[in-house]
């Protein structure tokens, strides 16, 4: 939003330049004994750290009553008496009628195979486009590309009411492809490719021109290996929307087996009744993929978020 | 002119005027874009001037009733209102907290994995989980909350069902859920501010608080205000968590425009109305986008 026509061609967005240093802890390093940000008083020290349990208590706090709930029996579960300790012991019983039930299982498919197509062809094609923007010329690119910024702007919220009649009448309503296509137009990641694009030395397409390559070479085997990262970040950022996106797909699915699972798990609410075990031990599956995910790749997430989370700013 | 290999980018001068292999490049794009974007926002428009309908009959054009009929429509107004008023008491907390997360995690306290999983964690989870966590905490003779506020002595709450509390009840758990996208966001600006910066002030003999108010924030303004925007815009689109926690009560108090476009569009069949209101919704994003664009302008300058 900072700027919306950008012919600039070599300097780095300032975006890059702010975030794209990768997230670390500082390093106590040589010079452990002054922290820059406290100082060197042991009494901040303490405070800080009291402080930042305090919170990451207050945090976790609700997963740890979620886990708790999961593994108690029903009736412990809803015993106001007991509410903390069960009585019975712990049991596996909610998992076990939750999976079997066998649509959770369903669901996490179909929010996987969503969520992967999603991702696949928004990075493409935006990653297509943002070279085209970048590196080429044709008459009304520049057009093009003020349209694309524009789009920006326009909340998905919006768009649904037009897109269910879209999928009306292209006889769409309740398949994959309506669940999908709509979520793979993304022109914040046209724009924050293009301006990625920007900022990699002219000198490579050139090299590679003279040695003969067209666009298609120089696209798929000169800068998309050299923009790993980039294409990383913008991958795991596009996922995670997908994975978490609920009015759309709740929205153009009434099949439950078409149904991913943050409209899935919702729409069994009513029919679990009271049954808090049950319905705990049913949102504590749902949130393994992407958490446990998270501990595996926690470096590139973060790194994701941080360079794509700003859109381009 | 035989292989597109050749093709210089600036357009063949020849007779026959290829395709621009630019073009050819963002086609892809450019169709999904035309076909998904353009095509239903057109469509929005002009459903939104006809009484369309989710039923059979045959829709019919009626001017700017709808939007006549949108702006003298009191439930429309008080879900706008509801709109804003989350925006409002989600934003500040979401950015503040935020920067107070961020600043206690970048003072570099051993344990970093553990605090930056607990405050980003929760935004990995799908709506549907947090909604379903959220009513279980706020139960009120089962939940955590009740029975934490027991403990401390205090009086129980009636969280989702009480119309003076509910917003803030949501409002509360979408704290919880998104605080950790700014706070790593605040994080990574945190750590590209240079260390000599605070070298020299060190040297300077400025202590911890006056580093905190002469550099850090300083430095963090500008990406704090970028945030800040966005957090502003992706507020203002609340629907998901409100829908699956109180679906917009008790008594219509929480419902937000966007499910009151959802409502009387697929609930009430009225796709016309809906894509009128559906744009009304659309002025308020790009005033919103428009003031704040000017205000970081203007601070730019």
């Amino acid at each position: 939003m900072t700027s919306t026509d950008l012919p600039l061609r070599t300097a780095p967005s300032r975006q890059s330049e702010v975030v794209v240093r990768e997230l670390r802890p500082r390093q106590p390093g040589r010079r452990s004994r002054t922290n820059l940000t406290l100082g060197d008083s042991a009494l901040a020290r303490v405070l800080a750290l009291a402080a930042l349990v305090v919170m990451t208590v207050i945090w976790l706090l609700p997963m740890a009553w979620a886990l708790l709930t999961a593994f108690k029996s029903e009736t412990d579960a809803s015993d106001p008496a007991h509410w903390f300790w069960p009585r019975h012991g712990f049991t596996f019983h909610g998992f076990s009628s939750v999976w079997q039930r066998g649509d959770l299982p369903l669901w996490m498919l179909n929010s996987l195979l969503v969520s992967a197509a999603v991702t696949v062809i928004t990075v493409l094609v935006s990653a297509m486009a943002g070279y085209a923007f970048s590196r080429t010329r044709f008459t009304g690119r520049r057009a093009l590309f003020a349209l694309t910024v524009a789009a920006v702007l326009v909340p998905p919220q919006l768009m649904i009411v037009p897109w269910f009649r879209q999928m009306l009448t292209l006889h769409l309503v309740d398949t994959y492809a309506a669940v999908i296509l709509p979520q793979t137009v993304a022109p914040v990641m046209v724009f924050i490719l293009k301006k990625h694009f920007d900022s990699l030395p002219h000198e490579l397409q050139e090299a590679a021109r003279i040695d003969g390559a067209g666009h298609w070479r120089i696209f798929w085997s000169v800068l998309l290996p050299l923009s790993r990262p980039m294409l990383a970040a913008v991958s795991i950022f596009v996922f995670i929307g997908a994975w978490n996106n609920f009015l759309w797909p709740f929205v153009s699915t009434s099949d439950p087996a078409l149904m991913t699972l943050p409209v899935g798990i919702t729409s069994v609410k009513d029919a679990y009744g009271i049954q808090y075990a049950q319905t705990m031990a049913s949102a504590v599956l749902a949130a393994v993929p992407l958490v446990v995910v998270f501990m595996f790749f926690q470096r590139h997430i973060v790194k994701s978020v941080a360079t794509t989370g700003l859109g381009g700013q | 002119m035989s292989s597109p290999q050749a093709a210089p980018r600036t357009g063949a001068p020849s007779g026959r005027r290829p395709v621009p292999p630019g073009l050819l490049f963002a086609l892809p794009f450019l169709v999904l874009f035309a076909v998904f974007m353009l095509w239903p926002l057109g469509q929005g428009l002009w459903m939104s001037l006809t009484d369309t309908s989710l039923s059979a009959h045959s829709p019919g054009f009626v001017g700017v009733d709808n939007f006549t009929e949108a702006l003298g429509d009191a439930a429309m107004w008080s879900s706008l209102g509801h709109t804003v008023w989350f925006t409002l008491i989600s934003t500040v907390p979401l950015v503040l907290v935020a920067l107070v997360l961020a600043l206690l995690v970048h003072t570099g306290l051993p344990g970093q994995w553990v605090w930056r999983l607990a405050f980003f964690a929760p935004y990995l989870l799908p709506v549907g989980v947090v909604s379903l966590l959220w009513i279980w905490l706020y139960q009120p003779d089962l939940g955590l909350y009740n029975h934490l506020l027991h403990i401390l002595g205090l009086e129980q709450v009636a969280w989702l069902s009480d119309e003076s509390v509910a917003m803030w009840a949501i409002a509360l758990t979408t704290l919880w859920w998104t605080v950790g996208f700014n706070f790593l966001l605040l994080l990574a600006a945190l750590q590209s501010i240079p260390d000599h910066l605070y070298e020299a002030a060190a040297i300077d003999g400025a202590g911890a608080w006056r580093r905190l108010w002469s550099i850090t924030l300083p430095q963090l303004a500008r990406i704090g205000a970028v945030i800040t925007v966005l957090q502003i815009l992706a507020s203002l689109k609340v629907f998901d968590q409100v829908y699956l926690m109180t679906k917009g009560g008790p008594n219509g108090s929480t419902r937000p425009v966007v499910e009151y476009i959802y409502d009387v569009g697929f609930t009430g069949y009225r796709l016309g109305y809906a894509s009128a209101i559906s744009y009304i919704f659309f002025a308020l994003v790009l005033i919103a986008s428009a003031v704040q664009y000017a205000a970081l302008r203007r601070r730019e300058k």
